[in-house]
């Protein structure tokens, strides 16, 4: 754990300077005829938290999950171009592009016939990795960072669904950045979740920025004001304003931003 | 008021009596057969069931008692003959339909599945012949597996079919989110997620191999000696019964109540572990 | 990153894996994608392969009568003569009886099942109904045989006789085998189809139909009624899946019917079904024309049960996108 406390004294001691670590530029997104998304640009910088914020269809969840080719899964199409650290999205194969950029999804989605411990291992032995001693500690360390490991060290081998909601969310969240994802992809992840798990989610997402870049989709502004770095505020599957989320909250160039911040409409 | 207490009225509800009686009639009235033909099979069965009837060979006409150990030891292999073609084909096929969904290819397959569940099975049976007896120019078990295993094939596709696309599709893509290939997603995740429900499949195909007649008649066709061999002519419980029941001799008729009560206590066994698994699913 | 330093140089690959990879389809997914789609092939070429096979066993047979294979009554495998006509009818004439004893019964039980039990009962009485249909059909036949058999030739066609005798349903001698027990028989098999896809179709009814009857003053009766109406095509291909199992229907019919191939509306006369036909004379048939000839009832056999197949399911499967899963 010595190179741990290390690594958090540099981040401290250095301020990283922004660095793009996605770009997204003209995204169009479509299920079949139907057009989610038209020409959203933007920048998802390294080690910063994004919140996307917007009333319900106006293509939060499709924009991100285009961002790991999610988007396909479901039957849906795009043009336009997302990079990862400069290579264009589609050069991956998806399968690695999902390992590098990981997601939690709205609704806690633990595997059903797992233990705890299967669940947060699953992504690392589903590709091959048996190595007990390692995967025991690797459990432990992820469960450890979204501070569920003091809750759940002596049901490892419990049901992963036997957990409260708040607790399923953590475990899949530790499942995801089990896998060590570059960007995290966070679908409303504390939507479907009471008061206090969601405070625990958001200090998780607080801890979680120092290691990796986070896109998060909220439909509570309190939220993304809390929790966020920068936001962007989509509206009928436009991008209407991206900005630092201070400068954003507090003097919204757009008067729509505004209305939908003041809670005129959505 | 008055014309609530109409002659119209009261015939109304009258009819409406009518009617629910004869919704209550028929309920009982269908139970009476089933628990005629439980009755019956158990009345004429239970005597002549004891330790031989499991151990011991048929005796040759003329001679009561001997028992049937070459039929039930005929009917497990052709059914694990069956289970050896109708499990993987039915499970593999199931995992295909249920990721295909739209094209014309596995509607087409989906359809045929369905048509082949209502395929009469002494149509398998001719063909089994057909295909198998005629070329190897001898009745065999090996004919009658197949056979046996072609019935059992649509009912496991269906049921892992339906079992595969209910496991939430939030699981899928939880596991696709991790970066974890799409076969091995089925393999690990999907499918340990719906075993419970595929199991009751399966189990229910071996229910009704085991019960099946029509396709053994030309293919395992029956024998009255212990063989196990694969190429030759095999007992099993249900031709068993169609020969002892087609028999002059009251002492066969019997044996072949008590086979009958053997397959249905079997039979039913297999329902009742298929209720209980269903029942913890839900 | 700390996690990465407990891998090993191998197990680090993992991390940083070859990032352009563009082959799209994963090896592995590819395999798994295939092999599972051969399994499914094989269902198709089963299929086809059952059909060739029939249709090449039977065209001596097809050659030889034409037409009149269908159309002629005469089977006689001494002159080497075949006709199908009886074998059609009877296996026609036995569901069609079956049917028309099984479908009132059947919706009685459904209507009983979702309208009027209550929810206790629901569920033994659809699990016994259920078990009907977990009984083997050679028990049927066992039971048609030893139990109905003796029972019909001793109390219930010497009272239909003497009461009915008039009717062209009811005449000539009795001996217990004939299209009455196979119409039985049959009825009690299919019971269980018919009752439980129309309990399901019933059930998938909003309630808010049944309250909405309710409110307007209608009956139980009544409200039964617009149930029904609104689940006749559910009712309409449960009915023929039924119908598709009573024409499929091997043992128990071959056990009480009488085989004799005979065209007679009595229903104590005997009869013979395809199905019949092919288990009893199969393994006897010496001649080649004889064998082939009943390569084609086989064959006819198939087609007819895949025409009445297809129909009820594509009715039931309409239902179901309507309603949610049926059956």
């Amino acid at each position: 754990m010595n190179s741990l406390t290390k690594t958090e004294t540099i981040e401290k001691t250095t301020k990283p300077e922004l660095k793009e670590k996605m770009s997204v530029k003209y995204l169009c997104a479509y299920f079949g005829d139907v057009q989610a998304l038209s020409t959203v640009s933007m920048s998802i910088y390294k080690k910063r938290v994004l919140a996307i914020i917007g009333p319900s269809g106006c293509g939060k969840s499709t924009f991100i999950r285009c961002l790991n080719r999610m988007h396909e899964v479901v039957g849906g199409e795009y043009v336009g171009e997302i990079k990862l650290d400069d290579v264009d999205i589609k050069k991956f194969n998806s399968v690695i592009l999902r390992r590098k950029v990981g997601m939690v999804f709205q609704k806690p989605n633990p595997f059903p016939t797992m233990s705890v411990f299967d669940n947060v291992v699953a992504g690392l032995k589903l590709n091959g990795f048996r190595n007990k001693s390692k995967l025991k500690e690797i459990a432990e360390d992820c469960l450890k960072k979204v501070a569920l490991w003091d809750e759940v060290k002596d049901s490892l081998n419990k049901a992963g669904t036997s957990l409260s909601g708040g607790q399923q969310q953590r475990l899949c969240i530790a499942r995801t950045i089990a896998v060590e994802p570059e960007v995290i992809l966070m679908d409303e992840p504390a939507s479907a979740l009471d008061p206090i798990s969601t405070a625990k989610i958001e200090e998780l997402i607080f801890d979680l920025r120092k290691n990796y870049t986070i896109v998060i989709v909220t439909h509570n502004m309190q939220q993304a004001a809390r929790v966020s770095d920068f936001t962007a505020f989509l509206y009928m599957g436009k991008l209407v304003e991206y900005n630092k989320t201070k400068k954003l909250f507090i003097s919204p160039t757009e008067k729509r931003t505004e209305d939908y911040i003041a809670g005129r409409f959505g | 008021m008055e014309e609530y207490n109409s002659t119209k009225y009261k015939w109304r509800i009258r009819k409406s009596n009518i009617a629910v009686m004869f919704a209550v009639l028929s309920a009982l009235l269908v139970l009476i057969p089933l628990f005629l033909i439980l009755f019956y099979t158990v009345q004429q069965g239970i005597s002549s069931i004891n330790w031989d009837f499991f151990t011991q060979m048929p005796k040759p006409v003329g001679e009561t008692g001997g028992g049937m150990a070459n039929a039930l030891v005929g009917s497990a292999i052709l059914v694990l003959l069956g289970s050896a073609l109708g499990i993987p084909v039915g499970v593999m096929s199931g995992i295909y339909l249920s990721e295909e969904s739209d094209s014309f290819l596995p509607k087409s397959i989906r359809f045929l599945v369905e048509v082949l569940n209502g395929t009469p099975s002494i149509v398998i049976g001719i063909v089994a012949y057909i295909t198998f007896v005629v070329p190897m120019k001898s009745f065999s078990a090996l004919s009658g597996g197949i056979a046996l295993g072609i019935i059992m094939i649509p009912l496991i596709t269906r049921t892992t079919e339906e079992m595969v696309r209910l496991v939430p599709s939030t699981v899928r893509e939880a596991s696709f989110g991790l970066g974890i290939p799409k076969w091995k997603t089925t393999l690990h995740v999907i499918l340990p997620a719906a075993m419970k429900g595929m199991l009751t499949g399966i189990i229910l195909s071996i229910a009704r191999a085991a019960g099946e007649t029509a396709p053994l008649l030309f293919t395992a066709l029956g024998n009255r000696f212990w063989s196990t061999n694969l190429d030759q002519p095999i007992a099993s419980i249900t031709v068993f019964i169609y020969d002892y029941a087609k028999a002059p001799f009251d002492d066969w008729n019997r044996q072949a109540w008590a086979a009958s009560l053997v397959l249905i206590v079997f039979v039913t066994t297999l329902n009742v572990i298929f209720k209980i698994i269903s029942r913890k699913r839900k | 990153m700390v996690l990465k330093k407990l891998f090993s140089k191998t197990e680090e690959k993992f991390f940083h894996s070859n990032t352009l990879q563009n082959n799209e389809r994963h090896l592995g997914d590819y395999i798994f994608h295939n092999v599972t789609r051969l399994f499914a092939f094989f269902v198709l070429g089963l299929m086809l392969v059952m059909f060739l096979e029939l249709f090449i066993e039977s065209l001596p047979s097809i050659n030889k009568f034409g037409l009149s294979f269908i159309t002629s009554s005469e089977w006689n495998p001494v002159k080497d003569k075949y006709g199908a006509l009886p074998f059609i009818f009877g296996t026609v004439y036995s569901s069609i009886l079956a049917l028309m004893i099984a479908l009132p019964l059947s919706i009685g039980v459904a209507v009983f099942l979702t309208e009027v039990a209550p929810t206790w009962l629901e569920q033994p009485v659809s699990i016994l109904v259920e078990l009907l249909a977990a009984i083997p059909s050679i028990v049927y036949g066992l039971f048609g045989i030893f139990v109905l058999a003796p029972f019909l030739k001793n109390v219930v066609e010497p009272f239909l006789q003497t009461h009915f005798g008039f009717l062209p349903f009811f005449k000539g001698s009795f001996y217990g085998f004939g299209m009455l027990s196979a119409a039985l028989i049959l009825s009690i098999m299919i019971l269980p189809i018919i009752t439980s896809i129309s309990r399901d179709v019933m059930k998938a009814i909003p309630d808010s139909l049944r309250e909405g009857a309710y409110a307007l003053g209608a009956t139980k009766w009544e409200t039964i009624k617009i149930v029904l109406i609104s689940s006749r095509s559910g009712v309409l291909g449960a009915t023929l899946l039924g119908f598709g199992r009573a024409i499929g229907e091997t043992m128990a019919v071959t056990m009480v019917i009488g085989n004799r191939p005979e065209i007679s509306l009595s229903l104590f006369d005997a009869g013979h079904t395809m199905a019949s036909v092919l288990a009893n004379e199969f393994t006897e048939a010496t001649s080649s024309l004889y064998v082939s000839s009943l390569m084609e009832i086989g064959l006819l056999f198939f087609l007819i049960t895949i025409i009445i197949n297809s129909i009820a399911r594509l009715i039931v499967n309409n239902v179901t996108k309507k309603y949610g899963k049926i059956a």
